[in-house]
Parts: C-alpha cells; structure tokens; sequence
C-alpha cells in the first residue's frame, strides 16, 4: 500500500511539481534569514569601518621636538626655588624663543604669533610642571617634545588639504612652509598619543582626553551597580520564591515590565526632582548619575533574576526542603547560587546599558565641561557618551577624529563587559 | 550580613553627599553657543589660578536662566550664558526670588547661510531669504502658500537649483535668532507686510515668523558639524549655522553673501553683516564674594588676551565687541553694576 502510494507520488509529475515548489519555498525562507543577517553585518560593518576610519589617527600625535633654554633669569630672577616664584614665570617665551632660533625671519609681533602658534597652547603647562618637578633644570637646556597645536596635527594627518587657496584653511602658508622645514629637520615626529588616556576634557584638541570621562563612568557604574544589584536580585527572589500569587503581585509585575520600556529621559527628570530638587543632592556628580541608571537599571535585573530563578528546576528546592533546610536556607544554599550565572548575565546586560546612556544625565548636569578628574562620588563628573556627545558638538576640526576614537573606547569597554558575560554563562550556567 | 553592609555603605554615602562642604568651584550654565567661549574661558582660568576650574553646562539660553534664577545659594549655579538679552519675564523671576544680576555683554556671533564650494556662490539678500523659506507669502495682494520651487523663481540672477536649507530646530537659540533677524528683516521688505506691521504688529509676526513646512525647510538638529557633513554631501544643499562652523570649515563650505555682505569676521564685527547678534553672561551679585573666583573669573573673561581682537576668545569663533564698547563692559563688569530692567 505505501509502496504504491510512493511509486505513485514519484511518477505522477504533478506531485514532483508540487514537491519542487515546496523544496524551493523551503530554500527560499533560508535565503531571507541569510538576508537578514547579511543586511545586519553589513550595516555593522559599514559603521565599524566610519568610526575606525575616523578616529584611529587620533591615536597618534603630532610632537615637535624643541631645544628649550630654561632661562634662570626668566624663571627664577631671585634665585629662590620656591613654588610661588617658579609658578608665576611665563613659560611661554621660553617656546616661542626656542622657535624663533630656529625661525629668525619670523620678526615682528604678527609672525612670531603665527609661529608659536605650530606648538601645542599647553606647553607652558608641561615645562612648568616639568620644572616644578626637578627644579635643578633651572638653567640648563633640555630637549623635549611638545605636542604640536591640533591645526598642525591635522596638516601633519592630512586631514587639512594643502592646495587650496590660503583664506580656505586655517593655517596660511607661510606656517606650512615653517612647519615643514622643522620636519625636514627630523624635529617632527608622530607619537602614541599617550596624553588621550590620562588627561580629562580640555577646548584644546590635542590636549583633550578621556580620562575624566572614564573615571566618571567607573564611579557612575560603582553607584549604580552598588544600589541596583542588590535589590534587583532581593525584589526578584521575593516576587519568585516567597510572594504569594494575587492581584497584588500581578500588579507589581506588570508596573516592573512597564518600566523596562519607560524611556530613560523620565528617569532623568525624576532624578532632578526627587534626588536634586527635594533632597539637595549636588548636581553633576556620580552619586546621583549612578542613583538615577539604577533606578533605569533595575526593572532589567528584576527580569533577568526571575527568568533565571524559574530555570531552577523545583526538584532542587524540594529535595532541599525535604531534607529539612528552612524556605530562606533552600534560597541562600542552593536557589540563588544555581541562578547566579543568569543573574549576572543580566546584570551585566543592565549594566552596559547604563554605561551608553546619555539622556538622563542631561537633567542632572552631567552633560557640562569639566577639565578636573573626579576623584570621588561627589565631584563633578561627566560619562563616556557624554563626552562623545560634547565633542561631536565642538566647532574645532581636531575634536572629529577624538569623537570617533572616544566612540572606540566605548565601544571596547561594551564588548568586553558582553563578552564577560557570554563567558560568565558558558562556565557556570548548568543544564537540566 | 552583605545586604547589611550594603545598606550602610548606600546611607554613608548619602550622609557625606548631604554634608558636602561650600562649594568651591564656580558653577556656570546656559547657552550652547557661549559653551565654546565659557570653556575656553574656564580652562585657562583654572590653569592659571589658584582657582579651582569652573564647571560649565551646556543647557540652552532658556533653560540656563530658568536655573540661575531659581534661587540663591550653593545649590543655584553662579552664571548663565545667553545667545540673546534676558527677558522681561525672566528678570522679573530673578528678582522676585532676591537675585541681582550683572551684564556683560561678550561680542557677536553671526549666523551664515553657506553650501558646498561644489555648488554655486550664492549672494542672497534678506527678502529673497524670507521668500524662499516663508510659509506664506504675498503673490497678488493674497497671501498664498508658499509656491517657490525653485530659487531661480524668486529671483532670475539666482541659480536654478532646488530651496534646500538645513537649518536648526525650533528648540534652538540661533533659530530664534535666525527668524528675528533674517526672516523678520527680509519680510519688512515686502511692501504687503510693511503695511501690515504697521495695522497689526501681532498678525505681522505670525506671518514673517513663520517658516514653511513643506519639506524646503529641514530641520537638521542641534548639532552643527552634522549640517556641515550634510552639507559636503549634498552640493545643491543650503545650510543655516553658527560663523565658527564655517570658520573651520573654510576649505569644504562658503558663506552666501547677504545683502551684498561676504559673512566674513571683520564684516561682522563691523556690524555691516546683518544676520549677528549679541553674546552675553549674566552674573549672580549674592554668589560673589561666597563662591571664591567669581570676580576674577569675570576679569579673566572681560581682559584683552581673551576677548580683545587678538585673544584667545577670537581663535575659537568670538566676534569682538568694538574697542570702545570692550572698555565700557569690561569697566562695568569690574564693579559688578546691577542691571536693572
């Protein structure tokens, strides 16, 4: 009977033909998946391939290497050492002179302006500092390399054309033609911009970097982390283990999954009135940035924890609780460690995209220019998108490729906390 | 016992917030076109003195005096930029809640029409702005919507190219400024809405303030660069943005002349360049002498190197006051003299 019915399904060739479709409908669907995921990593990779193409010059700064002649007369007249007297001396002649001996042509107000303008504004910062720190270089000459200003990084880059006309650019030619008899000399060098990751903000491109950023996020993400864990991981373990199942808890519920979804900007305006307005938090500091992404963080953790709760195969509490361990101990020894990979997988989630976010901060003057590293949780802060945000915003040239390299950094500090957490479950999780 | 020391980790941490000592730091908020000048201002103040540097927020003009007004002491910032002069309201406010203000007025910033150096020069003037981005305007003694298609059909001299101007949002201080002084300006041209000024003021602003939404128009968000970018990519496109965008952008982009004036730094320190307004800081009297470094924040911003015609200011965008107007604020800001309304 089925040898028949076969035999005839195979020879009757309006059967094939319907076979045939199926088979190609069946191709057809794994072509639009593979679409589908083409269209994705295409995409990726065309905004991967932007940010990169931006930014990674930013890694790289321009130097020029000067021979300073650290003037005791200039620095020091009274010759008395002190901290006071070191500090109030400009530093800045000191640049300028050691450029003009290279450039005597350049006299005159207008070009010995136009000249100290190829070095970095923060020069005199780094001899000061410099001398503050070994004040037996007081008269003697040493030489150094200073960070050439952003115009001349990005001329050095390419990224200021040299053919058009001379009104068209910002540095004229007369600069170009400096500028290139010093690397000539063998007096410019690109380095690894090791200033990008320990100095916070500055209105300077090549002086601007983000380590105050990354420490404002650090401290922003300690808050947040401190505050929603725990009592994610106790509001899940209530509602999972020991609620008991009425409207009440069906309520609480539904608000939690409501919340989820509420966008981040209510939270910051919840925050300016609740923890700035009505408890007289200081504003722009890590304390309350952290205290508002958690209360944005929480619902996720609250989720994430029950899902990984229910995992729990009820077998596991019960023999607990038949071997006479209490509701608390059968949660403590066994419930919550067995759902903890789950736990921080979600958590990890919650926290990454606490770390992204911008919206809220901007209620709570986190969104501000701030060139001191904060160094507690009270300080003023700024965040990593932040910065990103502030410095896409800026008029100078210089800041586009430090955007993207700001954006990189984000972007590493993303993956890593995802990848954490794939590793995370893959160790720990246990199947049933 | 970790939930335990968890809890008085979160309740130390909130008492040391709540027994912050005086503040210490100068706190300035307001105006995102000021932001660039502030800061700059900020750092070099706090490298160069003993001062803590000044934390500056960009919040917008409006919503930096809704803050500085809402009271005094260490939790209400110390400054507030503003793109444009205080208004009477929010004077009003200020001294409602016992605040007394300085002025200082900083210098210009002049909002250009520029597109691609791919795409023709343009020289536009103030009424064939309007007519190109009005919603409505005049055609046959009727007010109609706004037919023109092309800028060639405003005016035969113009190119033949699609109206195309990216511009900012209505959210933004230059957009403001953008309609009160170019959309206003040219609309006062037009002899159907002169007259009309002249009936009724009100019904007068409605029509010359109103900016056409049929797609001309787009409103390409806060950020500048971004309309720059668009603006690179697209020859045919006009955008509307602030002078040190095309200062620094020199080599892609040019300023549209405007009424026969080139957007260029000393035409619009001249104040022949019609499209330019005024700059300001206002500064909170009770806060000086309690938060240290308010007056020598105020003397660093007001002194030659940084907003004379060859400071510091100048290189990031600022358009200078005249000298003589530089020595008048600079006196009046030193005595901290009270604006009053």
């Amino acid at each position: 009977m089925t040898d028949l019915l076969a035999g005839r399904a195979l020879t009757d060739a309006a059967a094939r033909r319907q076979l045939n479709r199926r088979h190609r409908a069946e191709r057809r669907f794994k072509y639009y998946g593979l679409a589908a995921i083409f269209a994705a990593l295409g995409v990726l990779a065309v905004l991967l391939v932007t940010i990169v193409g931006a930014g990674y010059s930013a890694f790289q700064q321009t130097h020029i290497q000067l021979d300073i002649e650290l003037r005791e007369d200039l620095i020091d007249p009274d010759g008395t050492r002190k901290e006071a007297d070191i500090r109030q001396a400009n530093y800045a002649v000191l640049v300028r002179d050691a450029l003009i001996k290279i450039f005597p042509d350049a006299s005159g107000r207008r070009d010995r302006r136009a000249l100290a303008r190829l070095v970095s504004s923060g020069a005199d910062i780094q001899l000061l500092n410099m001398v503050l720190a070994d004040a037996t270089l007081i008269g003697s000459t040493q030489t150094i390399w200073f960070k050439a200003s952003a115009d001349f990084d990005s001329l050095s880059k390419g990224q200021i054309p040299r053919d058009v006309p001379e009104d068209a650019r910002k540095v004229s030619d007369k600069q170009i033609a400096w500028f290139d008899h010093l690397a000539a000399l063998g007096l410019v060098e690109k380095k690894f911009n090791t200033g990008f990751f320990t100095t916070a903000d500055s209105r300077e491109p090549e002086q601007a970097g983000i380590l105050g950023a990354v420490v404002g996020s650090l401290l922003t993400l300690i808050v947040t982390l401190v505050l929603s864990f725990p009592i994610g991981v106790m509001a899940a373990v209530y509602l999972e283990e020991f609620a008991p199942k009425n409207r009440l808890t069906d309520f609480i519920e539904i608000n939690i999954n409501n919340l989820a979804a509420v966008p981040s900007i209510v939270f910051g305006l919840l925050g300016l009135a609740v923890f700035l307005n009505f408890f007289g938090l200081p504003r722009s500091a890590p304390l309350v940035g952290g205290m508002v992404l958690a209360l944005m963080t929480l619902p996720t953790i609250i989720i994430a924890s029950r899902a990984a709760l229910r995992a729990v195969p009820p077998s596991i509490r019960e023999a607990a609780l038949g071997m006479g361990a209490s509701p608390v101990q059968t949660v403590t020894h066994h419930v919550l460690p067995l759902a903890m990979p789950g736990i921080l997988t979600g958590t990890i989630i919650g926290m990454a995209q606490a770390l992204g976010e911008t919206a809220p901060l901007l209620m709570i003057g986190m969104v501000a220019f701030i060139v001191d590293v904060p160094g507690s949780f009270t300080d003023a802060a700024t965040v990593l998108p932040v910065q990103v945000f502030l410095w896409a915003d800026a008029p100078e040239r210089g800041f586009v490729e430090r955007t993207s390299a700001a954006i990189m950094v984000l972007l590493a500090f993303l993956i890593v906390m995802n990848i954490l957490a794939v590793v995370l479950r893959r160790r720990f999780e246990r199947r049933w | 016992m970790i939930g335990r020391s968890l809890v008085l980790a979160l309740a130390a941490g909130i008492a040391v917030a709540g027994a912050a000592e005086a503040r210490d730091q100068i706190r300035i908020v307001g105006s995102s076109t000021v932001f660039p000048f502030s800061t700059a201002v900020a750092e070099q103040f706090g490298k160069t003195t003993a001062f803590k540097t000044p934390v500056v927020e960009s919040t917008g003009s409006g919503g930096g005096m809704k803050l500085f007004c809402a009271g005094v002491g260490e939790g209400h910032p110390d400054i507030t930029n503003a793109s444009r002069r205080i208004k009477a309201s929010e004077f009003e406010k200020c001294t409602e809640n016992g605040i007394g203000i300085t002025e200082v007025k900083v210098g210009f910033d002049g909002i250009v029409l520029a597109n691609s150096k791919k795409g023709p020069k343009l020289s536009l003037t103030l009424e064939q702005i309007w007519l190109a981005l009005a919603k409505e305007v005049p055609v046959d003694g009727k007010l109609v919507a706004n037919p023109y298609k092309t800028w060639s059909e405003i005016d035969s001299s113009l190119p033949n190219a699609r109206i195309e101007v990216l511009g900012p949002p209505p959210t933004s201080g230059t957009r403001d400024a953008f309609v009160e002084l170019a959309m206003e300006g040219g609309a006062k041209k037009i002899k159907m809405l002169a007259d009309l000024r002249e009936a009724d003021k009100k019904a007068f602003s409605k029509v010359a303030h109103a900016i056409r939404e049929d797609g001309a128009f787009i409103d390409a968000g806060e950020n500048d660069n971004l309309i720059v970018q668009k603006l690179i990519a697209n020859p045919s496109a006009v955008g509307v943005f602030g002078f040190s965008f095309l200062d620094q952008n020199a080599d892609k982009i040019q300023g549209a002349a405007v009424g026969g004036v080139q957007p260029e730094f000393e035409k619009i320190a001249g104040s022949d360049y019609k499209i330019s307004r005024s700059l300001f800081f206002y500064v909170k009297q009770q806060h000086v002498g309690v938060i240290p470094g308010i007056e020598e924040f105020v003397r660093e911003f007001t002194s030659e190197r940084a907003w004379g015609p060859d400071g510091y200011l100048i290189d990031k965008g600022l358009i200078p006051l005249p000298d003589a107007d530089r020595r008048s604020v600079a006196k009046q800001a030193k005595t901290l003299a009270p604006l009053s309304m």
